[in-house]
């Protein structure tokens, strides 16, 4: 009886933490649609569509949410070539560095993002680089790059050896076999991995704020106008990304339910 | 012939990595610590002058909020463990079929932005917004009431952006505990209480352990939330960082300040691992 009762308690708070973590996400699609007079868009000040209409508006704010997702597109594409290379090594392989190579990955993990961005801002500063959206994607590239070859590597270590031996014993070649049987294999793994680092990428403020120069991303722009007040546009343009982000998630999750 | 391919092919797939690691990882680093012992200032230049007055300056000038900043990202830390374990237990013991439902609605906040995130947290807790704006026109609270710029809306603001990493490895520990493991206590007639103490406890430590980790050095080292929902009394270290880099530019006293922060962060790591008994903190993350 006692039991039943908890397990109640446990439910009821479980679904009160869910709450907590999604009010700030109902909060912002809905002051997306707040027809706001003054300057600041805390209150409430009735139902409109305008922000959605004028969703470009700001030159500034659409270059710097353009800005993030070049970086990101990109960033994603070098991430999930170099660092599923590096899983499929890792978790397949033995070979001198595997250590080191593990050290590293678990090392660029660990480091807090302010530590990161302050390095290689040392090296651009050293270096004379000039820092924009190169550097941007260098920095992403690097702070992704783990969570790929962990991903992977974890996928690439779950896989039964034998598959490839039969592709190899039936005269397939090298790449002849990667192509046809292990790359379908592990793709699972490897988009896994792209999404996680196009999500950290279009994410990221703290590295980012030391590698940018004077180019702006998205959370860059966001946290430019944090004191003088966040238009409301703002908010549209997280509530179609949540959207979007969303609608690929339950449709992946639905694909990969066909698949098994 | 084969062979010889063979021992080449993981050095040609790790090389890449290998590069991008050493180039924008390891040397900047190394860069930072050079700069760290330098002397000088931007517009006469730095002078490598291998003194470590630079970090003796930069901790007695902002120990206090060295110190707050271990203050919040611990106690956000042990909030988030006290709310999260509960969660992670529901789910993985009584989720049943709906399991990834409860878990995809924990990660839902990670397809908003963070900074947007902590900037909704300003919406609500706005001293006069959705929020306290009724209460205080009701006379329910008084007119100074505010939560903004204190102590509780930068510490819940890093409770409510790392909580879900939190959750995962809890839950992904819970789930790899043998019911069995569970009955056989209940058989030897432990109670509720006894079998969750003996059993469940130790077996989700892993979890535990890789949460805290995966919690408390973002939390420690986040400026986001400090500067969105703190006043000038919230100051972290990592605004202060970042404010000796891009405003300052006094890089020296700025790379032995994030040197500082990183010691200090793995010294409590390692300690950390050591009271819980981890022999291995590699392979208790790897896990």
């Amino acid at each position: 009886m006692r039991g039943k009762f908890g397990d109640r308690l446990l439910h009821g708070y479980t679904w009160l933490i869910i709450a907590w973590l999604t009010a700030p996400i109902a909060v912002m699609i809905i002051f997306g649609f707040n027809d706001k007079k003054s300057k600041s868009n805390t209150s409430w000040q009735g139902f409109t569509f305008r922000w959605y209409r004028e969703l470009f508006a700001d030159s500034s704010l659409t270059e710097a949410l353009v800005n993030s997702l070049q970086v990101a597109v990109v960033s994603t594409v070098l991430t999930t070539v170099i660092g599923t290379a590096l899983g499929l090594a890792l978790g397949r392989h033995r070979f001198r560095g595997q250590g080191t190579s593990n050290f590293l990955v678990f090392a660029a993990i660990s480091t807090p993002e302010l530590v990161m961005g302050a390095s290689l801002l040392s090296l651009f500063v050293s270096g004379n680089t000039p820092r924009g959206v190169v550097t941007i994607t260098v920095a992403h590239v690097l702070f992704s790059l783990s969570f790929v070859v962990v991903t992977v590597r974890a996928r690439v270590v779950g896989l039964d050896p034998s598959m490839e031996e039969a592709a190899r014993d039936l005269g397939a070649g090298t790449w002849t076999t990667f192509r046809l049987v292990t790359l379908p294999a592990i793709m699972p793994g490897v988009l896994a991995g792209a999404m996680l680092a196009f999500a950290l990428s279009i994410d990221d403020y703290v590295v980012t704020s030391f590698v940018n120069g004077s180019t702006l991303t998205f959370p860059l722009w966001i946290m430019g106008a944090v004191k003088v007040g966040i238009p409301p546009q703002v908010n549209v343009m997280g509530t179609l990304i949540f959207g979007i982000g969303v609608a690929i998630a339950i449709a992946n999750a639905i694909a990969s339910r066909r698949r098994t | 012939m084969r062979r010889a391919k063979a021992a080449v092919a993981p050095y040609l797939l790790a090389l890449p990595a290998w590069i991008w690691f050493a180039i924008f990882f390891v040397v900047p680093i190394a860069a930072m610590a050079s700069v760290s012992l330098t002397t000088g200032n931007i517009l006469e230049g730095f002078q490598q002058t291998l003194s470590f007055s630079n970090y003796a300056d930069a901790v007695g000038q902002y120990h206090v909020q060295l110190i707050r900043s271990l203050i919040y990202g611990g106690t956000a830390t042990v909030i988030m463990l006290l709310l999260a374990y509960p969660v992670a237990y529901w789910i993985a013991f009584k989720g049943g079929r709906r399991k990834s439902m409860y878990l995809f609605l924990l990660l839902l906040p990670f397809f908003v932005s963070f900074v947007l995130r902590t900037i909704s947290w300003g919406f609500l807790l706005a001293d006069d917004g959705i929020l306290f704006g009724p209460l205080k026109s009701a006379g329910l609270l008084p007119g100074d009431f505010h939560v903004l710029a204190t102590d509780v809306a930068v510490i819940g603001g890093l409770t409510y952006n790392f909580l879900p990493f939190m959750v995962l490895p809890i839950y992904v520990a819970l789930g790899r505990v043998d019911p069995r493991v569970i009955e056989a206590a209940y058989d030897l007639y432990a109670s509720r209480w006894a079998a969750f103490r003996k059993v469940v406890l130790p077996l989700s430590l892993p979890g535990v352990f890789a949460g805290v980790l995966m919690t408390f050095v973002p939390a420690t080292a986040d400026p986001v939330n400090a500067r969105v929902l703190g006043g000038t009394g919230n100051t972290m270290i990592g605004n202060i960082i970042q404010t000796e880099y891009m405003t300052n530019n006094d890089y020296p006293t700025a790379s032995a300040l994030s040197f500082t922060l990183m010691a200090v962060l793995l010294v409590g790591i390692f300690a950390y691992a050591r009271s819980l008994g981890t022999e291995n903190v590699l392979e208790a993350a790897a896990r």
